[in-house]
């Protein structure tokens, strides 16, 4: 029985290690010389750590132009996405008004139909509102979507009905009782809702690449994508460049790793 | 000073309650439009507006703009009408039936090898105490980080003659491998040679479905340890009393009550899956191999290569159409067998 856990954790241990070993590989490459990096070899980190490599980077491709517009767009997107689906979650769980059942039910199903399909009609329609290759293009589409409602009416509803009634006695009105009072109460589920809009925003790929031609307007995964072409054969640069797009996210993971569960767990128990 | 310090400490205090005033005024109109019998339409059309213009812009009217462009011809355009040709080119098309098997293939592939891993993990997690929590936040690590910047490594990793998985290979005295330039199928290679090199996924399609089965397991396994820990105890504790015991306790009590879960699971990873961008992209660079060209890139090198407006958008109209089939046949037939607790 004891051997049987053991070896239980020992498997447990190898997969977590295989999860990660990639991301060990990048960051121990990353900081090694170039000719160390192009060597295969199975030492993980470098003899000496070449910190200069992350000023190269740098110096290599415009990444600090990539930034600035990817966390310029990526929060934007969560501000927005935050402030629609609390307003429509609100709405979808608290408002009794004709026709609620078969709007969230249209929302529902909005749900099922991936970007991917429907980007052709969409490049269309930026460009003819003359959004092409400019911020509007990459954040407006993506201020509200369904499964955020989803997740934020779930939040009001399982509010206690007590809550509401003394803010009505109080005289407060939907909006003030929404921004002042629900905010608060369901903070839990709107950082889950932040943290999700924002990362989804920070890794899209493919609407980006349509909708911006410019350097200028390039995002980090359109930037990174091209840097593997421009300079793929400078392995340790490359390594380097993937650390950076992906270091924002990894600390923000792990200073909110609990709502991250918890966004899990929220989207496992559906309807 | 003082004064100096009370007039920005009041200016803030303004400020602060700007947005208080704004939307007590906003609450005032909104109540005297209810007493005039409008219950609470107004407020909701207020609240409702923003998210029901974006949903509607930007995914339900391209819903059915996708049907209408796909019946005009031209290219960075709407050109002439051609009603159902763009459909009947698509029929015809080699490369569209390739891009939809290497699609299904992909499918067929991420789908059941990542539910399994995942509940294996999250059975192992479930069955231990201590360090749960630590080693779960590693396995979910690669499903929060960038697809792109992960394929960078993956790439480097599987490079033939640079890459550390050929170099473990040769140490274990194996062939090196293309990996992911790797147009033969995998059966070809794995069999010596006995299947045809066309039969099958090739190794690189192969390496694609590994890389998704290892950047979204983290989810599956949160998913799945969630489903887990929900079951009651009690339940668990009779069917032991009655002699259920290892597999047959996994197989007759555990897996019909995690049904739910496992139908979710099944549900949204089928329609992700079928989306599947970033990770094709990223590790074929962009490339328009026949072997590693799913229905999306398809969708967007015909749209965004050659300029084919109407047939892409017929394209992505069957993908449509394809995932809502397939998402109602999921819900239909397997709903029936899910067991709710």
């Amino acid at each position: 029985m004891k051997a049987r856990r053991v070896l239980l954790y020992l498997v447990l241990a190898l997969g977590a290690l295989a999860a990660v070993y990639p991301f060990l590989w990048m960051v121990g490459t990353a900081f090694k010389t170039l000719s160390e990096a192009n060597t295969a070899s199975l030492r993980l980190f470098p003899e000496t750590w070449q910190w200069g490599n992350i000023a190269e980077t740098f110096r290599a491709a415009p990444f600090g132009r990539y930034f600035l517009n990817s966390l310029v767009v990526s929060a934007l997107v969560c501000v927005f996405v935050c402030l629609t689906s609390l307003m429509a979650g609100y709405a979808f769980a608290r408002l009794r008004f004709p026709g609620r059942g078969i709007l969230f039910a249209v929302t529902l199903c909005s749900m099922m139909v991936p970007f991917e399909a429907v980007f052709v009609p969409n490049f269309v329609l930026i460009t003819r509102l003359g959004w092409y290759n400019s911020y509007f293009a990459l954040i407006v589409p993506w201020c509200a979507n369904a499964f955020s409602i989803f997740l934020m009416r779930q939040a009001f509803m399982s509010l206690p009905e007590e809550y509401y009634d003394a803010a009505r006695v109080d005289g407060c009105g939907h909006l003030r009782f929404l921004f002042r009072i629900g905010v608060p109460l369901v903070k839990p589920m709107l950082v889950t809702v932040a943290l999700f809009s924002f990362l989804g925003s920070y890794n899209a790929l493919l609407w980006p690449l349509i909708v911006t031609a410019d350097e200028s307007m390039r995002v980090v995964q359109v930037g990174l994508t091209s840097f593997y072409s421009d300079a793929g054969t400078r392995l340790n640069l490359l390594m380097c460049a993937s650390t950076v797009v992906i270091l924002p996210t990894v600390v923000l993971y792990f200073l909110a790793q609990r709502h991250y569960v918890e966004s899990a767990l929220g989207s496992g128990i559906k309807g | 000073m003082s004064f100096r310090a009370d007039a920005i400490a009041n200016l803030f205090r303004g400020l602060f309650r700007l947005p208080d005033t704004l939307l007590g005024l906003l609450d005032g109109l909104l109540d005297r439009l209810r007493r005039r019998g409008l219950g609470d339409a107004p407020a909701a059309a207020v609240l409702l507006l923003p998210a029901v213009l974006i949903l509607t812009a930007f995914i339900l009217v391209p819903m059915g703009s996708t049907f209408y462009m796909s019946l005009f011809g031209g290219r960075h355009g709407m050109g002439a009408f051609v009603g159902a040709g763009n459909y009947l080119d698509a029929m015809g098309s080699r490369d569209f039936r390739q891009s939809l098997l290497v699609t299904v293939y992909y499918v067929l592939g991420v789908i059941p090898v990542s539910m399994a891993l995942s509940f294996l993990i999250a059975w192992g997690l479930y069955r231990i105490e201590a360090f749960r929590g630590f080693l779960r936040s590693f396995y979910f690590l690669p499903y929060v980080t960038s697809a792109v910047a992960a394929a960078m490594v993956w790439l480097s990793l599987f490079n033939p003659q640079s890459g550390v998985v050929n170099l473990v290979l040769g140490s274990l005295g194996m062939d090196a491998q293309q990996w992911l330039l790797e147009p033969r199928g995998v059966l070809h290679l794995m069999s010596g040679g006995a299947v045809p090199a066309s039969w099958g996924p090739s190794l690189a399609l192969t390496c694609i479905i590994l890389f998704d089965v290892w950047h979204g397991c983290g989810f599956m396994i949160v998913v799945f340890l969630a489903g887990l820990s929900a079951i009651s105890r009690e339940l668990e504790e009779a069917a032991r009393i009655d002699g259920a015991e290892g597999w047959r306790m996994l197989w007759h009590v555990i897996l019909p009550l995690l049904s739910p879960t496992i139908f979710f699971l099944l549900i949204v990873g089928v329609i992700k899956a079928f989306q599947a961008f970033n990770s094709f992209y990223a590790l074929t660079q962009g490339g328009s191999m026949a072997d590693t060209q799913n229905l999306i890139l398809y969708i967007y090198a015909q749209f965004y290569r050659y300029g084919y407006w109407g047939y892409a958008a017929a394209v992505a109209a069957l993908l449509m159409l394809a995932i809502v089939i397939l998402t109602v046949i999921q819900w239909r037939v397997i709903e029936r067998r899910v067991h709710y607790q």
